[in-house]
């Protein structure tokens, strides 16, 4: 095993032992969106022109996406927390990858997100979500899920280091939750005026949600929208490509410096 | 030459903005030996381990660690060096041997888990092996940090006030290791703030002033160099003057005085001057004494005298 796979490992587990110790943040970020479905499917769905249990169907992709956009806030929780502890001092003066602690973080928390995604899909099933697609679809919708989720990380990573504090990591990576409100995650963006539209079109998440409700054949693609709508599959590819060649770098070296 | 020594440096800079914390040091500590660098607080020690251990990047200056060249080959000074940071550098998030299990898989040491049990029971953890670092006392803490220098053997262990804000017991425990390793043949770096520890521990003395190294030998050398604090007690205020000068007769050392004790006390290099004849002058010039004493000054009057006044520099430092 090369040296990088080796530590990036390492770190994988120690960051799966951090989180068994102290599973709060995982917890809550996943149990959430389900709270969400609930709240959103029968309070806002009864008031929607959509019936509710279509809605319901919309919401779940949606739900799925804002998720794996929480990537930004985790991922600047846990390299902030790092970064303002003693603990990075000593991996910096270790002679090891200099790649694999934001790697192994990064891995770590795909891996935990993954498996955290089925809650939300069994309680999806309950309040009358299904996967209406093949069954191929169905397994690049959480392939494209995964990847989304792994690009917001490298975002969050690097916000994470070079913040001041935990505490305004906490501050700006909790004020992350209102980028899915402005995406077509929750709804559908049609009605929303001119340049409100054009803005949340361009989100990345939108493009996500779309791509993962049509892999689901859950909703169709809307039409006349923008190009990474219009194109969710290939929009989506390329926003996580442009996301994770400009983040991860960009991180990883960050870490590397240390800002020395 | 340079290959007997374990850390060479030269005229390494550093500056935080306007500070400049590192001005031109000069280190050379040959192998096998404990080097103590010894300064008050600012004086640069914790920038110089940094430095050091490649933790920041010099602004100016060369260092060569292990024979390794400190900006050039990084990862080999890594491989070589263990450290101890002046602030806990353990991950408070897992247990004690999640901790050194986690650094031994990282620095490749042979069965891993063995070894940090081993480290965990030589710096008596195993107890509280299962317990969060977060939870651990201030003395726990220090000994995992150390334990977790120790992985693989380091040819050079730099130790940044290894036992400041400690309790005795904690205190003499660290001690204790780091005169284990030494007699092991391993190079120590410590900084710390206190003169008896580098005293206790150190074949040779750095003082660090302002960035650069102001004097530097052997304990022995430092003392004779720096001599001793001779203080007095007296019963009133009133008979302080008197004590002042008959103090400043032996000493010739400028006084120092403590109104609150009634204390009179100045430094003398003078090695003829003992406590019996302190006592005998004093009494003999009818000064009421109460109490009366000849010990190695503290860091401010070693400081004062090798640093301060720009005669004395010249003269003790030729
Ligand atoms: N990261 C930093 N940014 C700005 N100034 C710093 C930084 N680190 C240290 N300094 C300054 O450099 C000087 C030396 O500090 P330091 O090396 O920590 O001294 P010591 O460890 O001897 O107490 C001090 O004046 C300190 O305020
Ligand atoms: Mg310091």
């Amino acid at each position: 095993m090369s040296a990088l796979a080796y530590d990036t490992t390492a770190m994988l587990g120690r960051q799966l032992q951090r989180v068994r110790h102290n599973p709060g943040l995982l917890i809550l970020t996943q149990t959430m969106p389900i709270t969400m479905l609930l709240f959103f499917g029968y309070v806002f769905g009864s008031a929607l022109a959509m019936p509710g249990a279509e809605y319901r169907s919309f919401l779940v992709p949606g739900l799925l996406v804002a998720t794996a956009a929480n990537g930004i806030m985790t991922g600047m929780f846990e390299a902030a927390r790092d970064s303002h502890r003693g603990v990075m001092d000593r991996f910096r003066t270790l002679p090891m990858s200099r790649a694999a602690v934001p790697l192994g973080q990064a891995a770590s928390d795909l891996v935990l997100t993954t498996a955290g995604m089925v809650p939300l899909l069994l309680v999806g099933l309950a309040v009358g979500w299904r996967i209406e697609g093949t069954a191929a679809e169905a397994v690049a919708a959480v392939a494209l899920l995964m990847l989304f989720r792994f690009a917001m990380t490298w975002i969050g990573i690097l916000l994470g280091l070079a913040s001041q504090s935990e505490e305004a990591a906490g501050q700006l990576g909790g004020a992350t939750f209102i980028l899915p409100l402005l995406s077509n995650a929750y709804i559908p963006t049609d009605n929303l005026p001119g340049w409100l539209r054009t803005a949340a079109e361009w989100n990345p998440i939108s493009a996500v949600t779309t791509a993962v409700r049509d892999l689901f054949g859950n909703a169709p693609v809307p039409e006349g929208a923008a190009w990474p709508v219009a194109h969710p599959v290939a929009g989506s590819l390329a926003w996580c490509a442009v996301l994770i060649a400009v983040f991860l770098p960009l991180a990883v070296r960050r870490y590397a410096t240390g800002g020395r | 030459m340079t290959s007997t020594y374990a850390v060479l440096s030269e005229g390494l800079e550093k500056r935080f903005g306007e500070v400049h914390a590192l001005r031109g040091l000069d280190l050379a500590i040959a192998e096998g030996t404990v080097c103590g660098l010894l300064g008050p607080n600012g004086a640069g020690k914790t920038t110089a381990v940094r430095v050091l251990t490649t933790l920041l990047r010099p602004d100016a200056g060369s260092a060569r660690i292990a024979g390794h060249d400190l900006v050039r080959e990084p990862d080999a000074v890594r491989r070589a060096i263990g450290v101890t940071g002046q602030f806990a550098s353990v991950d408070g998030d897992l247990t004690g041997r999640e901790n050194l299990r986690l650094f031994a898989k990282l620095r490749r040491a042979p069965k891993a888990h063995a070894r940090a049990d081993d480290l965990l029971d030589r710096f008596e953890l195993t107890e509280a092996a299962g317990r969060l670092a977060s939870t651990y006392s201030g003395g726990m803490r220090r000994r995992l940090d150390l334990a977790a220098s120790l992985i693989t053997r380091p040819a050079v262990l730099f130790l940044d006030e290894p036992t400041t804000g400690l309790d005795p017991a904690s205190r003499n425990q660290i001690w204790q290791a780091v005169r284990d390793l030494a007699a092991d043949g391993t190079t120590v770096l410590l900084t710390t703030q206190y003169l008896e520890e580098a005293d206790q521990l150190a074949d040779d003395i750095a003082l660090l002033d302002e960035g650069r190294v102001a004097h530097s030998g052997s304990p022995a050398t430092l003392k004779a160099l720096i001599g001793s604090y001779a203080e007095v007690v007296v019963a009133h205020a009133d008979a302080m003057p008197q004590a002042a000068v008959v103090l400043d007769q032996l000493t010739g050392g400028e006084p120092h005085f403590d109104h609150e004790r009634h204390a009179v006390g100045s430094v003398t290099t003078d090695p003829t001057l003992t406590l019996p004849r302190l006592v005998r002058e004093l009494d003999a010039a009818g000064v009421p004494l109460l109490d009366a004493s000849l010990r190695p000054p503290s860091l401010d009057d070693v400081f004062l005298r090798l640093t301060d006044s720009p005669t004395d520099r010249k003269d003790l430092v030729a």
